[in-house]
């Protein structure tokens, strides 16, 4: 098997065959791209509800459908995909990258590549990572691994069901679990607002009427062998609330929608630079990393909530790796991005002056009436009003042109009686 | 008549404050975009949701297999259309878009295929 390539795409989703899609577009056809999983699509394959694609093509698919675009168009230019195949260590040498990779058919191999780009998506946060007391019996899982088990292999979790964290996975698991007759009791979340999308609380808990405990937090977990109740506690400016405050749920799964973590393991140990808020790595405007020749785009760089901006993002790492692998090195002046009002993180990290740049950012709490301001130091870039901006939706703006006499860029959301 | 609603068609989700009477509304506000009013004149008339659940699946790599109904159906039938889903079984090889459940439940509306699948 042939063990030198131009690009290697760790992770076959949207992020991985976007990324292998666009690079073939801007001229480079010497790409292998690996997943440990035996088939390509990433969590796409999993989430069999429809509404991704909106915007990418202006139809509402089934995570699915939309992997199986690209998959065809991967397949259609040839690009190898090499699966059940994890990547366990990226080394920098001189002039390439040695990825070490463990394959099933294969065993192990060290593939040499001019550039590699991280695709390998995100995990979800887990019981470890959130620390609920109480007892340690069966039935306690993450949202995103009960849509596994059911969405894959065909084998619900349990009857009666409590999903803590108001997530888009929960909120999508508690219809899915609802429609196959499972008992849905509640969905407990500690923020006082829902993590997930308006549109998810009212198609997978209205129409359900499931109810959704805001500021509140699940206090004691109690079952023997498998989980009976949990107890669930009102918070007060984050405080649970005093023993006859709270209420008991009877239960026989506890599903977590508590957040999903960008899966950086490997980049790490590559070396890779991570950013404390987005948990991925801190890239540049072409999304390279504190590594020369390593990329990154996804879930693995900032968890999105839109696969079609998980496209977006990919095509423009794929672009500039290829601007990278041609030659065109040399930088313009840089220049930092900086998070103004309200907003929890702004990607990339930097700016070249004279040159485009596609600004991603997040607000860090619901907001009504809001003007997005972008600015440097000297002259404004952008002004938008903005009726409601939630944490759940993230924020895409193109800039065409930094001004050449930029000091730095800043994103914010200013009220508007200001 | 009054009814407080949150557009459900794109991420926006806008809270939508409607007027209306029997037959027809009368008023939509709080909408960003026009559909919002096709939504809430659905809504509150004749809801409908597309339906995805899995059918079982022989003959191939795995063994249970993404199904959605082609548009959206009544929303009070979303429940009667996965159980009658979790009836079947089909046998691969199977490619996306094809057709599953003719005409579910009289809906005029067919079940298909979200994800090809090959034979074993
Ligand atoms: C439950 C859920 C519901 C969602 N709902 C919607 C929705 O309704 N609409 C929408 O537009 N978006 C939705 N999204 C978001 C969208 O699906 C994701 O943002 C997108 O799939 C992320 O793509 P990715 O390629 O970055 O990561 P993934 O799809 O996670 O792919 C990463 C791939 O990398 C592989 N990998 C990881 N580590 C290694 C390694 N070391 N070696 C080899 N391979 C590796 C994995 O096996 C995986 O295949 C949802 C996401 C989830 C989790
Ligand atoms: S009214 Fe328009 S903008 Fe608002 S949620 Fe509906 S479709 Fe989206």
């Amino acid at each position: 098997m042939k063990l030198n390539f131009d690009a290697l795409i760790i992770g076959a989703g949207p992020a991985g065959l976007g990324a292998a899609l666009s690079l073939k577009e801007n001229g480079i056809d010497d790409i292998l791209i690996v997943d440990r999983e035996d088939s390509p699509g990433g969590i796409l394959l999993q989430c069999i509800h429809n509404g991704f694609g909106l915007h990418r093509f202006k139809e509402e698919l089934t995570g699915p459908e939309y992997a199986e675009r690209d998959i065809n168009l991967v397949r259609e230019r040839n690009i190898d995909i090499l699966l059940n195949t994890c990547a366990l260590d990226i080394i920098s040498e001189e002039n390439h990258k040695t990825v070490v990779l463990l394959s099933e058919d294969k065993g192990l191999l060290r593939a040499k590549a001019k550039v590699v780009i991280l695709a390998m998506g995100c995990r979800e946060r887990n019981r470890g990572n959130i620390a609920i007391p109480g007892a340690r019996p069966a039935g306690i899982l993450t949202a995103g691994f009960a849509q596994k088990m059911m969405n894959m292999l065909g084998h619900p979790p349990g009857n009666e069901i409590v999903i803590l964290g108001s997530g888009d996975i929960g909120l999508i698991m508690a219809r899915r679990l609802s429609w196959e007759g499972a008992r849905v009791k509640a969905v407990i979340e500690a923020q006082a607002y829902p993590g997930g999308l308006n549109r998810n609380i009212v198609q997978c808990l209205h129409d359900f009427d499931i109810p959704l405990y805001l500021s509140h937090t699940i206090s004691n977990i109690l079952g023997a062998k498998r989980i009976e109740s949990v107890e669930v506690a009102p918070l007060d400016h984050g405080v649970p609330a005093k023993p006859e405050g709270r209420f008991s749920l009877a239960c026989d799964t506890l599903l977590l929608s508590v957040g999903l973590i960008p899966e950086n393991e490997l980049s790490l140990k590559a070396g890779v630079i991570l950013d404390p808020a987005t948990r991925g790595a801190v890239v540049d405007a072409n999304l390279m990393t504190s590594v020369e020749g390593i990329f990154a785009c996804g879930n693995v760089l900032q968890v999105h909530d839109l696969a079609d901006n998980v496209s977006e993002e990919a095509a423009c790492c794929g672009k500039s790796a290829a601007r990278y692998l041609v030659g065109e090195r040399v930088k313009k002046r840089e220049i930092p991005l900086k998070t103004g009002n309200l907003v929890r993180y702004v990607l990339p990290a930097c700016a070249e002056v004279g040159k485009e740049v596609i600004v991603s950012f997040r607000p860090i709490s619901p907001a009504q009436n809001v003007t997005l301001v972008i600015k440097t130091d000297t002259e404004e870039l952008l002004r938008k009003k903005e009726r409601k901006i939630f944490p759940s939706i993230m924020h895409r703006i193109n800039l065409k042109q930094i001004p050449e006499n930029a000091a730095y860029l800043e994103v914010s959301f200013v009220s508007e009686e200001k | 008549m009054k009814k407080e609603l949150i557009c459900i068609n794109c991420p926006m989700g806008c809270s939508l404050e409607v007027t209306y009477d029997a037959e027809k509304i009368i008023e939509v506000k709080g909408n960003d975009c026009a559909r919002g009013k096709d939504y809430a004149a659905k809504e509150i008339f004749h809801p409908e949701r597309i339906v995805t659940t899995t059918v079982c699946v022989k003959g191939a790599p795995i063994v249970v297999l993404p199904v959605k109904t082609e548009k959206s159906v009544p929303k009070g039938l979303a429940f009667k259309i996965v159980q009658a889903a979790s009836k079947i079984t089909v046998n691969a090889p199977v490619k996306a878009g094809d057709v599953i459940i003719r005409n579910v439940l009289g809906t005029g509306v067919n079940l298909i295929a979200s994800r090809t699948v090959e034979r074993d």
